[in-house]
């Protein structure tokens, strides 16, 4: 539960937990702690760690692409993948990924974001898009079949469409930005379709070693407020917004469910 | 461009405020207007103006369409962040925090892909 106490805005009767030096400046819902800007970046930066070492994610000398929208989760992700990559010496080689569904409005402006990332963490970007691989655009596709289902689709494609832009550089691994929050939303969406199946893997961490291109996801344990704080805080570079198709997604609604929930926890 | 908004505001006399909105983000809500400057009147007999205060009269003077993108019930929409002076409001009692002259407030939505 919560804590009903007022803490006054000026008085900071409250000190960072981990530190108790400075101002705290959120509660982190991952522990209800409160934290400092500096303590929360190096909590952050040092549990995802942990998540790659303690599930052995990478090899030293692996190639690895980090699949990369432009949105917040893959930026968050680049950026600390670029940085514990340094800091701990993976000794990882990586890409940016994108992947060009076609989606006018939405996926063209956040390519751009993607670009600039490429020069921001110096990471070299490939782009794949749906138009060359099958010749049809998400704009196309959505016109044919209705706006139903049009996750099912695209999500289909994607998959496809992300193996072989890996392939084509010839990567070892496949990352993405998969936070604990969609893996909740998930987990929620498979049981509330009965999907037995999807279920008993989606929480895997590597997914796909029987396949072309491996894929894991070091934000599994990650929180969502926590990746977009950490991106306001750091001012980093990434692009917001829903994707024109997605008002019509199931998911929605096991992210509103989840989202009250969490509020009266 | 981020992701959020940002409005300042006081209760009484001095206005100094400014809304930063994102890019296809909560901005579309209020005429895609990143930054506005509003001065909020405190009702009679209130002292001092809190975010509960703040996010109705958002609601009703600066929120142009989709209320329901912003706001549930009095407070925000659940994946909608709130920072005030660049602190999480829940350190500050969430609806119950308390506005000064010339305070930042700022609200990041999380609900977009990633």
């Amino acid at each position: 539960m919560e804590e009903g106490n007022k803490i006054p805005k000026s008085a900071s009767s409250r000190l960072c937990c981990r530190c108790n030096e400075r101002k705290p400046a959120l509660k982190r819902p991952k522990t209800l702690e409160q934290i400092c800007r500096k303590c929360f970046y190096e909590v952050f930066e040092e549990e995802i760690h942990q998540v790659i070492v303690g599930n052995q994610l990478f090899k030293a000398g692996e190639r690895v692409a980090i699949g990369a929208s432009g949105g917040k989760d893959s930026t968050v992700l680049a950026y600390v993948m670029s940085e514990l990559n340094r800091r701990h010496n993976y000794g990882l080689d990586l890409f940016l990924l994108s992947v060009d569904e076609g989606i006018t409005g939405y996926r063209d402006d956040s390519l751009e974001t993607v670009k600039r990332n490429e020069v921001q963490y110096g990471l070299p970007l490939k782009i794949v898009s749906y138009k060359e691989l099958y010749g049809w655009t998400m704009d196309e596709i959505v016109k044919v079949i209705g706006l139903k289902n049009n996750c099912t689709f695209c999500g289909v494609f994607r998959r496809q469409a992300l193996d072989r832009g890996a392939a084509y550089l010839k990567v070892d691994k496949l990352v993405t930005g998969h936070n604990a929050d969609d893996i909740a939303e998930t987990v929620l969406l498979n049981i509330l379709r009965g999907d037995v199946a999807r279920l008993s893997r989606c929480t895997s961490i590597t997914t796909g070693e029987d396949g072309p291109i491996p894929r894991c996801k070091p934000f599994k344990y990650t929180y969502e407020k926590e990746i977009v704080m950490y991106a306001y805080f750091k001012k980093l570079d990434y692009f917001s917004t829903e994707c024109i198709y997605s008002p019509n997604a199931y998911r929605g609604f096991a992210r509103e469910f989840i989202k009250d929930l969490e509020r009266i926890r | 461009m981020s992701p959020f908004f940002c409005l300042c505001s006081t209760g009484s006399d001095v206005a100094c405020c400014y809304w930063i909105c994102c890019s296809g983000g909560l901005e579309l809500l209020c005429d895609s207007v990143k930054m506005h400057n509003v001065n909020v009147d405190l009702e009679n007999g209130l002292e001092q103006l809190t975010m509960k205060d703040l996010l109705a009269w958002a609601r009703t003077n600066l929120i142009k369409e989709r209320p329901e993108m912003f706001m549930k019930g009095d407070t925000v929409r659940p994946g909608v962040l709130v920072l005030v002076n660049d602190c999480d409001w829940e350190l500050s009692g969430q609806l119950d925090t308390t506005l000064q002259e010339k305070d930042v407030v700022v609200f990041i939505s999380t609900l977009h892909g990633g």
